[in-house]
């Protein structure tokens, strides 16, 4: 069948690209959040796999595991959990994300959510308390007892999230309690501060990403529409007056660089087209500031992407590739 | 040189001509047999018009088509038919084929040279008409009635794809090297025939020694006549060399769909169709020679050969040193383009212009999977479709509604597939489409 000749790149192997590039944001979520953040991504990422293989199974499909696709969702879904909920939460999430939302739709590609989201939302909804509340402060190696770096006594040690401190008490309160703003810069960025599991490493997050665009597996347009619109936006509306706001707090927290860079470019739930693709973006971070200052989360990423989502194949329907030479439209005499 | 190229789409494969772009062509000696399809043209097979046990000579005309579009079909060797049975054939599976055992006291065939300025464009049309010339890039479109495009139709240039795009094959290059001045010569002979004054020979820059040659040969025969033969580098772009692209790479003119070459007033020969031309014009010599590419890492030695329309492959192979034991499949045409063959029964045609016999490591046998909306298929597209979603539209079985997608505009090209990571059959299921929308009517 022609052509005879193929390129040599593979679903799998873009699957197992970008697990690689998240990687080293796991090894650090490791260093500062302690072995929880190891233990939880490995429940995933085996939960993902092993609800898609016996779904596959029932609904009579070939099982398809090594494409590396289930393996990616857990690995994103553990990012998008805090690291202090009870080690068997992913589980419940990994049967929402893949067998609901993804195995149900009719499999890879058919899916109209973000997999590894739809986890999240669906923990969000049914487990509150842990998903709002179970934050760790980054480990002070200096400081403590290898127990806790071996993952206990969560309780003794819950915080709250930059955004929460944002939101709820302001930006006075958030130097207060973080440091001044070049210490928050500099933390916000190697990842040293309570967030999600994947998601505070905004340095690293951006590294893979870029990684990701010279292998040509994602391009520039929805990240960057993405992260452009949440830093505008948040500067115009995130301060006491207009124009005052921390565009700079607003994309180094919660967990932006991650969806910008990893959730917003799945090919499944984002628009094809590059045109799409910014519109796409813009929405996402539209939705997110709006979320984040007027809604009822402190962080509001992953219903911005799911939103989005829903919208993907409309915009797939209003952008359309240009043709390079149509047929010229009848004459009106012909047509009558 | 910064080449001329068309708009959007396109894709970049390995070139692998270096297996074959220095090698000079090579005249095969003529096998004991020849197989020759009475289908090796666009439109209705040819009649045969000899009998078994009536000898023939080379050049003899074998088959005809009286009425319908068609091409007449001449005897490539001096010998006694053997038998009319169906065979094997490389693009329609089994076609009724000419079986001519070759008389080996025969001397070839000489041909007098004549002067093809001293005839009349019409002669020189019924001259293409006689040496049953097509179209040699592949589709085999009777060459005498592209020729004669309708009255109304404005033609002022002809257009010589040089392109040569597709990967492995590398008869164009080596014809425009070793023959410059029959190809200018034969460009002449259709200007003639067209009544026009310009042409313009497009050939890819990876090809600049072509280049060169061609454009000294095109040179020396400028100032003569009336006639201006231009060359023009082209970016090295698969599909630089389709029709259309190649009419916008170089006279930026798009053909709307659904539209012909002549409707922005230009005709497309191909250089190997030039230098047939040329022969039926300057030697009366029909066409029953084809100069084709023999390629791949599974052919002992690869080569351009000369060689005669109907040697079966496992004379070729033969010749060539025989196939290695890593052959994984037999391709007729390109690789992007081009048909799997089943075995080495089928023989050469007059539009073959390349067989390879590709290793394993060169060509994909595996399966394919979901569609994951990477969206490259769009970005590879020449023509601005949607690969995607018309194979999606198929497999669940709305074939018949894809022609939004603008899938009658689809020439099967390959990149979708090309690029595809998923490896889907998007060609296939472009062709399924088509077939299906049909159908609904």
């Amino acid at each position: 069948m022609s052509p005879h000749i193929r390129l040599g790149r593979t679903t799998a192997g873009i699957m197992w690209t970008v697990i690689a590039t998240l990687m080293p944001v796991l090894l650090l979520s490791i260093y500062v959040f302690g072995f929880r953040s190891l233990i939880i991504t490995l429940v995933s990422v085996i939960s993902c796999v092993v609800v898609e293989a016996i779904s596959q199974k029932a609904l009579g499909r070939p099982v398809s595991v090594t494409d590396g696709s289930a393996v990616l969702t857990g690995i994103l879904m553990a990012f998008v959990i805090p690291p202090g909920v009870p080690y068997w939460l992913p589980l419940i999430g990994a049967v929402a994300a893949i067998f609901i939302n993804k195995e149900l739709m009719g499999g890879l590609g058919f899916n109209v959510w973000n997999p590894a989201l739809v986890g999240r939302a669906l923990l969000t909804a049914s487990f509150p308390v842990y998903m709002t509340a179970a934050w760790i402060p980054p480990i002070d190696w200096s400081q403590s007892p290898l127990g806790v770096y071996l993952g206990g006594g969560v309780d003794a040690v819950s915080t709250a999230t930059p955004l929460y401190v944002l939101r709820h008490y302001g930006l006075a309160a958030l130097l207060e309690k973080f440091g001044d703003l070049s210490v928050i810069y500099k933390n916000f960025a190697i990842g040293l501060r309570p967030g999600c599991i994947g998601e505070t490493s905004s340095l690293l997050l951006l590294a893979g990403g870029v990684f990701l665009m010279i292998r040509g597996i994602i391009t520039w347009h929805i990240p960057v529409s993405t992260i452009a619109t949440v830093a505008v936006l948040s500067w115009i509306f995130g301060g006491e007056t207009w124009f005052t706001g921390n565009p700079l707090v607003h994309v180094l927290s919660g967990g932006l660089m991650l969806g910008a860079f990893y959730m917003c470019t799945d090919y499944v739930t984002s628009p094809t087209l590059k045109s799409g693709q910014i519109v796409f973006g813009m929405g996402v971070g539209l939705l997110t500031v709006l979320i984040r200052l007027k809604g009822g989360y402190p962080e509001g990423v992953c219903y911005a992407i799911l939103l989005m989502n829903c919208l993907t194949p409309a915009l797939d329907e209003w952008f359309k590739p240009k043709r390079f030479a149509p047929p010229k439209p009848a004459p009106v005499a012909a047509v009558k | 040189m910064a080449g001329a190229t068309f708009p959007r789409g396109g894709v970049h494969p390995a070139e692998h001509k270096e297996l074959t772009e220095h090698l000079a062509i090579e005249e095969m000696p003529p096998p004991q047999q020849v197989v020759i399809p009475v289908s090796m043209h666009f439109g209705a097979p040819a009649k045969p018009v000899v009998k078994k046990k009536q000898e023939v000579q080379e050049g003899d005309v074998i088959a005809t088509v009286e009425k319908a579009l068609g091409a007449t079909i001449h005897s490539s060797v001096t010998g006694v038919v053997k038998t009319i049975e169906s065979r094997p054939h490389p693009t329609m599976v089994r076609c009724d084929a000419i079986v001519i055992d070759r008389d080996p006291s025969a001397p070839p065939r000489v041909y007098e040279p004549q002067d093809w300025r001293k005839t009349t464009a019409e002669q020189l049309l019924a001259k293409v008409k006689d040496a049953g010339i097509v179209g040699l890039g592949g589709a085999g479109f009777p060459t005498h009635v592209k020729l004669s495009p309708p009255p109304s139709a404005k033609v002022d240039t002809l257009v010589l794809n040089g392109a040569e795009c597709e990967p492995y094959l590398t008869t164009d290059h080596r014809i425009m090297l070793e023959h410059p001045q029959k190809v200018v010569e034969g460009t002449k002979v259709l200007l003639k025939i067209l009544g026009i004054k310009k042409a313009v020979i497009g050939i890819e820059l990876n090809k600049a020694d072509a280049i060169n040659a061609m454009t000294k040969a095109a040179k020396e025969a400028s100032g003569q006549d009336e006639f201006t033969v231009a060359v023009q580098g082209m970016t090295v772009k698969y599909p630089q060399g389709s029709e259309k692209q190649l009419i916008y790479s170089l006279t930026q003119r798009s053909v709307p769909g659904g539209g012909l070459p002549f409707d922005v007033g230009v005709i497309v020969q191909n250089i190997s169709t030039t230098l047939a031309i040329f022969e039926a014009a300057t030697l009366n010599k029909p066409l029953y020679e084809k100069v084709a590419t023999f390629s791949g890492r599974a052919i002992k030695r690869p080569a351009n050969l000369k060689v005669k329309v109907g040697t079966v492959l496992s004379d070729v192979a033969a010749y060539l040193g025989g196939t290695t034991n890593d052959l994984t499949k037999i391709v007729s045409g390109g690789p992007m383009m081009g048909f799997a063959v089943s075995n080495l029964d089928v023989p050469i045609t007059k539009t073959s212009s390349g067989v390879l016999f590709l290793s394993s490591s060169e060509t994909d046998t595996g399966t394919y999977g979901p569609c994951i909306h990477c969206g490259w298929c769009l970005e590879a597209c020449p023509m601005g479709l949607q690969p995607k979603e018309v194979a999606i539209y198929v497999e669940a079985g709305k074939g018949h509604q894809t022609e939004k997608f603008g899938v009658f505009e689809c020439f099967e090209c390959g990149c979708c597939a090309y690029v595809c990571p998923a490896k889907r059959p998007l060609v296939q299921f472009a062709r399924l489409a088509k077939i299906q929308v049909k159908k609904h009517g």
